[in-house]
């Protein structure tokens, strides 16, 4: 239902929004601004504008670390991690969705269960168990668990259930198309919409987690950005031009993600609430 | 063999369970076990460098008394509280403000105040370290310039003012993100409710708590649970704000920088497992709650109705 206001109202209301908007925005454009300045330039007043300083301060960064490995390592984190859980989550929904079997329900319950316990829960588990699998500072650990994502086959197997009539299943059996085939072919093309919504929130939660990392990697080479980054305020000290430009680099992907997708991603990010 | 299992698959429903199996082999083997190590784990403690001797719950009596851990309670909830209700008050104000109103740019708004959710938390950490500096950070320098303050304010240093700026951070990163949900709970409340409420005269305020709020239930129940098991894991920030020493004087120490530091910093592997165990069993035991109060209500709500 839509209310009709007085012009002081709608003042009122613009202005406390706006106020909103940029305590959302002002660390961000503080953040690229002191990135070309150089340190003396920050400590000694605010500044609006850009300076001429951000190759001084990528110099500084690159003297000590190589920031685009990290970028490096995110990539060849995340990237397998968005594969392999937007193909056996689709599986799994599917084998949810149109097949009916016996425990369906329990093994259901199960999933939705996992969603609800913490993630750290295992965290010491499972550093133990990559302990003794020799998987320490390997990538592997903190990818192949991507396979297992509840939040993802919760969400496809709600799509495919409400997008894919059995229909056009039976008739590519009774055209004697292997069940691999109809899945390959049929359901996951047409499912697609689902798997690009939820990877984009799997590559985001991917790409930003700190404490997998830190955990199983040991070998500063191979540290993802957010590790990278949060070590960067150590290896810098006091020098701050070059700690906001690193921070700047380290966000600027992400940005970009939630720009370009900001329909899909508040759209996926409120099924899960209507439906749970 | 081969012919029955096969006939098994002959039924083509059987063959369900092929399409969710390789799921719950890498759960079984990444998450379900792991979580029972860690049980077995927090009943141990070490021997020497490779083995450990079963100590029973001698790790869950140390704990209890241990006055660092008790101490790292408190903060998360202090600082998860803090952030949490304010983060609630605004998601309802601009979820209401958004959704009913006429406003012009709404998807411009909703972009950005969400924007803070996604961004790398351990970068928004540093960030904030930066720009919350004692020095040379521009938190200080802008109220200074408009005389706000005399001098500058060492934001990080005291404990109130450390929790305080922490919650804040939680706050900034997830008020867009909680008013997005509630819009979506909005959006599933049907106008005839609100067209017949104001035939009888009910006033904005009347109409929010008497319709809206009721009937939001659901949603909130979500928003608080999922806050709760988020929240109380808060790791990333406190540790990148203070290089990991949850200083001063452990004052933004969390649960899980507590267990983190006590597992890969000490080697206190059991310990450290039992404080997840710790941590696991509050968050189950407050959402049982959350959801008990919650959800309660709504029945008594709907006989008044």
């Amino acid at each position: 239902m839509i209310y009709k206001r007085k012009r002081s109202e709608s003042i009122a209301l613009y202005t406390f929004l706006i106020l909103l908007a940029a305590l959302a925005i002002v660390p961000f454009y503080m953040m690229i601004i002191n990135s070309t300045h150089t340190t003396v330039e920050i400590s000694q007043r605010v500044w609006l504008t850009p300076g001429s300083a951000i190759l001084d301060n990528y110099e500084i960064i690159q003297g000590k670390v190589d920031i685009w490995r990290g970028f490096l390592s995110s990539t060849i984190i995340a990237v397998p991690s968005v594969l392999l859980s937007a193909f056996f989550s689709t599986l799994t929904a599917y084998g949810f969705a149109k097949f009916r079997f016996k425990g369906k329900e329990a093994f259901f319950w199960l999933i939705l269960g996992t969603m609800m316990v913490p993630q750290q829960l295992g965290l010491i588990g499972y550093y133990d168990l990559c302990v003794k699998l020799g998987l320490i500072d390997s990538f592997l650990p903190l990818i192949i668990p991507s396979a297992a994502n509840a939040a993802m086959v919760f969400f496809i197997r709600a799509y495919i259930q409400s997008s894919i009539p059995d229909s056009l299943i039976e008739a590519a059996i009774i055209d004697g198309a292997g069940e691999f085939y109809i899945f390959m072919r049929i359901v996951f093309p047409l499912a697609l919409p689902s798997i690009a919504t939820m990877s984009i929130f799997t590559f985001i939660s991917k790409w930003n987690d700190l404490i997998g990392p830190l955990v199983l990697l040991n070998s500063a080479d191979k540290f993802p950005m957010p590790v990278v980054v949060s070590n960067i305020r150590g290896l810098y000290e006091m020098n701050f031009g070059a700690i906001y430009l690193g921070v700047t680099i380290s966000i600027i992907p992400i940005l970009l993600v939630v720009i370009t997708f900001s329909k899909r991603i508040i759209s996926g990010l409120t099924v899960g609430a209507v439906k749970g | 063999m081969s012919g029955r299992k096969f006939a098994f698959f002959k039924n083509r429903n059987n063959k369900g369970y092929l399409f969710i199996l390789p799921f719950f082999l890498v759960m079984l083997t990444f998450q379900i076990y792991p979580i029972i190590s860690t049980l077995n784990l927090s009943f141990t403690a070490p021997l020497n460098m490779f083995e450990n001797k079963f100590v029973g719950i001698a790790n869950y009596e140390r704990l209890l008394t241990n006055e660092i851990f008790l101490k790292s309670i408190f903060n998360t909830w202090f600082m998860w509280l803090l952030g949490f209700i304010p983060q609630m008050i605004f998601a309802l104000g601009l979820a209401v403000i958004l959704y009913e109103w006429q406003v012009w740019g709404k998807d411009a708004f909703r972009t950005i105040f969400f924007l803070p959710n996604l961004v790398t938390a351990a970068s928004i950490g540093v960030l904030f370290a930066v720009l919350l500096d004692w020095q040379t950070g521009t938190l200080n320098h802008v109220l200074l310039t408009m005389k706000i303050i005399d001098e500058p304010i060492n934001w990080l240093s005291k404990s109130g003012m450390a929790r305080g700026s922490v919650a804040f951070i939680q706050w900034w990163m997830w008020f867009g993100n909680t008013a997005i949900i509630v819009m979506a709970g909005l959006s599933s409340i049907s106008g005839e409710l609100y067209e017949a409420a104001f035939i009888d005269g009910a006033g904005k305020v009347q109409t929010f708590f008497r319709i809206t709020l009721p009937l939001l239930r659901p949603i909130l129940l979500y928003i608080v649970i999922t806050s709760l098991i988020g929240g109380l894991q808060i790791f990333d920030i406190p540790r990148v704000l203070t290089n990991g020493r949850g200083a001063p004087d452990n004052a933004i120490t969390t649960m899980v920088l507590y267990l983190y530091n006590q597992a890969f910093k000490n080697f206190n592997i059991g310990y450290a497992a039992s404080v997840a165990y710790t941590l696991f069993f509050m968050i189950l035991f407050f959402s049982i709650i959350s959801f008990k109060l919650i959800s309660g209500k709504k029945q008594k709500g709907d006989d008044e109705i």
